[in-house]
């Protein structure tokens, strides 16, 4: 009754309710995968296919249809819980467009490309659900509802992880379960107390309406920085930051390769989108007070998960490290609070969820191929299975961040805004680029390189591709190259969202309603003015071509005593 | 006939004025009781447990249908809240919320009764009868205005218990725990007894009304014995409600008794006794806010920690449920704790939303226990979601919302219940409450992972042969029906509980 109502209210605004379909299309889709007699594999496969495919046609849809301007669109708004100030709220802006698109691309190929080896009805059921729950965390524009989708996402996910992992499968999906909700535990607590302290400040009626409490920051400085850190906490869980990551190695390496590709396709992003989308924009001064917090623990990150993978055995442990390593950068871009950060982080989400999905999914069919995931037992698999290998250098080049592949944009955008913002830590982080090419490589020569190692497996040798798995691998593969050729619709897309978003920072610290932060390094003084110039001057960019010589133009006019960073990029 | 002897009554003894149509739902109740004992007295031969059942659902439901239109009635503006009895006896939403609730998992709980208590060897009509009574009891306190008609009710509710706690007469566990609340619970009883002479001592009334004046009227210049009171009153009460340090009670009680009493403990009497704490400090004792708030603080923090830290190391699936619900008590003490409407109306559609997923999780913990009713260690339910895919759904249903996911009721009655306390600027106890819901996460997670992540070795065929009766599939489709609609959308119930504030009228 409800639902409906969603329905009708969403289809008098637009014609199309386009963000309700989205999110729930793929719920009707695991209750239709429900309804289905037990033994209809190929029917639960076809349902489920049908349902998020659709999901996906239509978040492609919304790519085309939508309009490069820094707005929300799509909106849909319904009451919810009306004595409470909740409301369904939803839309879609540059920032959360392209994770709407990746979302629901990503699923319809999960569900084509892998099939799992038992319990198929469960697993499309929970697939299925998975997808509802991340377009839910991506379009809500209302705290509650956000909330909801971002603790519900967890049941499929555990069941997904517990059921069809390998190994140790129930004690990293208990894990996985707990750590992410204890982040989100104290979020709870933080969205409750900034809605009614914003509701008492503000002298209004209890919402729980995002842009409205954004837009009418009333909360004093230091709630606001207590309220954020409960946020804070629930993404560096979900992202996840170092010192809260142990969570993540466990779950995708006992996660099937479905799994861990949602999990680094999409579910990682969850925090990082959060970081943006909540931490930020609803706490400009606390993001930029706990700033120098978050750029360490994003460089931290990127050191740290790029040395523990390079000494890791297991391949898929090794993917899963460099997942830290590739979200400290996305971090990193994020704190950097200019628009080239903000951008490249938001760029990065979408390349890391290619990138890592693909290796995953790569690690996956080795995996099938060999029985085990251990570096040490394989090798040599270049000469029996050469396209594989090659397929695993194009998504491994991605990852380490050649240019010409997606991977560069978004790690370039990201060194870049970090640079102007934050030298040192840039500097730093630019290490871990190098890192990247070093296990990446070394895994690589060890893997695909030298003699067969036979001792495990009964074949004589591996086989290559499959012209299925050529085909399921080829979007990825040409997601890859086309964004790494052309970013500029991407660009150009999230560009104005993230202009909006540094504008609204800059005039929330500028205006005098917060305390000015404790200056702790040299580029503080200059802050809003380094903001201002390069707000200005990326209005008039175009491509990651243009903000070369942005780089040079934001340096020089800070005038810092000329610096060699050249060892920053490739 | 009813009005004919209030007509009588009131022509010829100066009685006070009796409100036949405010008492009915309890009336009902009680009556139903009564005559059920009497015809069994009378009429030796056997009657079923399914007739008993039915005759004991009717009942409840004719006490649900009798609370209608008081509800309806009070909510009316040109009318509202009324009291009875010159005074002793209130009937205002809060009252009749409850009083709706109770009538319910009667209901609930007599169909679990109705299959279970054959197979513990549990027959004739006494059970049903002190279900019905106990059930009175809680009507009696919900209502009272008065402590001694609280007082009373609470004997009532709570005498009926422990007999149906030691119901099994064949098992020693059973009487063991029949025996433990007995003794317990008549200590607490004694505490609750003494702290009501003492705030008699204070104030010079019982009634509920006349102190809660007293109080708003006068400074008392030595409060002493009012805060002595207050102490063993809060003390009565948690005992009541297995607050810790008073729970001890609780698992060993929980794992003995027959199972389908143990849901209504967890429900109905966990109410009452919120009903009773509700309306003596919030409403009454409003005044010395700042006197117990601090302690129902301290007793909620140690209820909800220590609540979910034993629930994770229990191995008795009616322990673990015994120990969680003494956390989910502590949630319920987090939003007495508001001592805000707020924080009233949370408790409410906490203690609404519990009472379905609690009676659904022991009805579950029934089916698997086998015939006799003994197997309720946690590995009984390996496998249970190959055997019985549907019984291991409503589980999942039951438990995800215990932990408190979103798209179950119970993750909206945390939400509220946190809600209100920060409004009044509780915020640790809201960190403690949260910390306690991932603690608690845990032990659910041990649950689930048994029924779906385990599979069964294949010699243990013995646990093949479920079946689930047709009142107990009743009873599970409602609570997971309800469990999940709540948790997709609980304004319906939200607006009922913020409508059932608890008032004092005097008569």
């Amino acid at each position: 009754m409800n639902l409906l109502n969603i329905f009708a209210a969403a289809s008098l605004e637009t014609s199309f309710p386009v963000i309700p379909v989205l999110v729930l299309l793929p719920a009707f889709g695991a209750l239709a995968v429900a309804l289905t007699p037990n033994g209809r594999i190929g029917l639960h496969k076809l349902l489920a296919t049908v349902f998020t495919g659709i999901t996906g046609a239509i978040s492609v849809w919304v790519l085309t249809a939508f309009e490069s301007n820094g707005d929300y669109q799509f909106l849909s708004e319904q009451t919810w819980i009306e004595s409470l100030g909740i409301q369904w709220n939803a839309g879609i802006d540059g920032i959360s467009l392209f994770l709407v698109v990746l979302t629901g691309l990503l699923f319809p190929f999960v569900v084509i490309a892998i099939n799992p080896h038992h319990d198929h009805k469960a697993y499309y059921i929970w697939v299925q659900l998975l997808q509802t729950g991340c377009m839910g965390v991506f379009v809500s524009l209302d705290l509650f509802m956000f909330f909801v989708f971002f603790e519900i996402v967890l049941v499929p996910m555990y069941f997904l992880i517990g059921k069809w992992g390998h190994g140790n499968a129930r004690y990293a999906a208990t894990k996985f379960f707990l750590y992410t909700m204890l982040g989100s535990a104290l979020m709870l607590v933080s969205i409750i107390s900034l809605v009614v302290l914003h509701s008492r400040e503000a002298g209004t009626d209890i919402t729980f309406n995002l842009i409205e409490i954004a837009s009418n920051p009333a909360i004093s400085t230091t709630s606001a920085r207590l309220i954020f850190l409960g946020f804070a906490l629930a993404f560096a869980v979900k992202v996840p930051l170092f010192p809260v990551h142990t969570w993540l190695p466990d779950a995708h390496t006992e996660a099937p390769t479905a799994g861990s590709v949602i999990l680094a396709g999409v579910m990682l992003k969850l925090g990082t989108y959060g970081f943006i989308r909540f931490g930020l924009y609803l706490f400009p001064e606390a993001s930029h007070f706990f700033a120098p917090l978050f750029l360490t623990l994003g460089v931290v990150g990127i050191i740290y998960g790029a040395v523990v993978a390079t000494m890791q055995k297991d391949l898929k442990r090794l993917v899963a490290y460099s997942s830290i390593a590739h979200l400290g950068f996305i971090v990193l871009g994020t704190f950097s609070l200019n628009t080239q950060g903000i951008q490249g982080a938001t760029v990065q989400m979408i390349n890391h969820g290619l990138s890592t999905g693909a290796l995953f999914m790569l690690v996956g069919l080795i995996y099938e191929r060999r029985h085990t995931r251990q570096i040490s037992e394989l090798g040599g698999i270049q000469k029996s299975a050469p396209v594989l290998a090659g397929t695993f250098t194009l998504v491994m080049l991605s990852s380490i961040g050649l240019p010409g592949l997606n991977g560069f944009v978004g790690e370039f955008l990201i060194l870049l805004g970090a640079f102007t913002a934050h030298r040192w830590w840039a500097l730093l982080a630019a290490t871990g680029v190098i890192l990247a090419a070093l296990y990446l490589l070394w895994a690589y020569q060890r893997v695909f390189h030298g003699p067969e190692n036979k001792d495990n497996g009964e074949e004589q040798t591996t086989p290559d591709l499959t012209n299925w798995e050529r085909l399921t691998l080829f979007p990825l593969i040409a997601g890859i190259i086309f964004l790494g050729i052309y970013p500029k619709p991407m660009l150009n897309r999230i560009e104005p969202a993230v202009d909006k978003l540094v504008a609204h920072i800059e005039i929330t610290i500028a205006d005098g309603s917060f305390t000015e932060p404790v200056p702790t390094v040299q580029v503080r003084k200059s802050f809003e003015e380094l903001l201002e110039e390069t707000y200005e001057s990326h209005s008039h960019s175009d491509g990651h071509s243009g903000h070369e010589e942005e780089k040079d133009h934001g340096h020089g006019s800070e005038n810092h005593e000329d610096q060699s960073h050249s060892g920053g990029h490739e | 006939m009813m009005q004919n002897i209030a007509l009588i009554a009131s022509g010829t003894v100066q009685t006070p004025s009796v409100s036949w149509t405010g008492l009915l739902p309890l009336i009902i109740l009680a009556g139903a009781a009564v005559f059920l004992l009497t015809i069994c007295s009378l009429v030796p031969s056997r009657i079923t447990n399914q007739q008993l059942t039915i005759y004991t659902c009717a009942a409840a439901i004719g006490s649900l249908i009798a609370a209608i239109p008081l509800w309806l009635k009070v909510l009316d503006e040109s009318k509202g809240p009324f009291s009875t009895l010159s005074g002793a006896f209130g009937i205002d939403g809060f009252s009749i919320f409850l009083t709706m609730l109770l009538a319910v998992s009667v209901v609930l709980v007599s169909c679990l009764a109705g299959v279970f208590l054959k197979s513990e060897d549990i027959e004739g009509p006494e059970s049903y009868v002190l279900l019905l009574l106990s059930a009175t009891g809680g009507m009696i306190i919900v209502g009272a205005n008065d402590f001694i008609v609280l007082f009373l009710g609470i004997e009532v509710l709570s005498i009926s218990a422990y007999i149906l706690a030691a119901m099994n007469l064949k098992r020693v566990q059973s009487q063991e725990a029949g025996l433990k609340y007995f003794v317990l619970g008549a200590f607490a009883s004694g505490f609750l007894l003494y702290g009501i002479a003492l705030l008699y001592g204070a104030t010079g009334s019982t009634q509920l009304t006349a102190i809660r004046d007293f109080l708003i009227n006068n400074n008392l210049t030595n409060d002493t014995l009012l805060l002595a009171a207050l102490a063993f009153l809060i003390i009565g009460f948690a005992f009541k409600v297995a607050a810790v340090p008073f729970h001890f009670w609780s698992p060993d009680v929980y794992q003995g008794a027959p199972t389908p009493f143990v849901a209504f403990m967890a429900s109905a009497i966990k109410a009452a006794g919120f009903a009773a704490m509700l309306r003596v400090l919030y409403v009454t004792l409003g005044e010395y806010k700042a006197d117990w708030q601090p302690v129902i603080y301290g007793i909620a923090v140690a209820t909800l920690l220590i609540g979910s830290l034993l629930a994770i190391i229990q191995t008795d699936l009616k322990r673990m449920l015994a120990y969680s619900s003494i956390s989910h008590a502590g949630y319920l003490l987090v939003g007495t704790q508001a001592a805000s409407d707020q924080g009233v109306a949370a408790v409410l559609f906490y203690l609404a939303t519990y009472t379905f997923m609690v009676i659904g999780s022991f009805a579950v913990i029934s089916l698997n226990s086998g015939p006799e009713g003994i197997r309720t260690d946690l590995n009984s339910l390996t496998g249970l979601a190959n055997r019985k895919p549907m019984l291991a759904i409503a589980f999942t249903v039951f438990l995800l919302g215990q932990a408190g996911i979103p798209l179950t009721s119970g993750f909206f009655a945390k939400f509220y219940v946190i809600e209100a306390v920060i409004e009044e600027r509780s915020f640790g106890l809201a960190i403690v409450a949260m910390l306690a819901a991932v603690i608690g996460a845990f032990l659910y997670l041990r649950i689930l992972t048994k029924i779906w992540l385990t599979d069964l070795e294949t010699d243990d065929k013995d646990q093949n042969t479920i079946t689930i009766p047709k009142q107990v599939s009743f009873v599970l489709l409602l609570a997971t029906i309800v469990t999940l609609f709540l948790g997709i959308w609980p304004e319906p119930l939200v607006e009922m509980a913020q409508r059932a504030v608890p008032l004092l009228r005097a008569g």
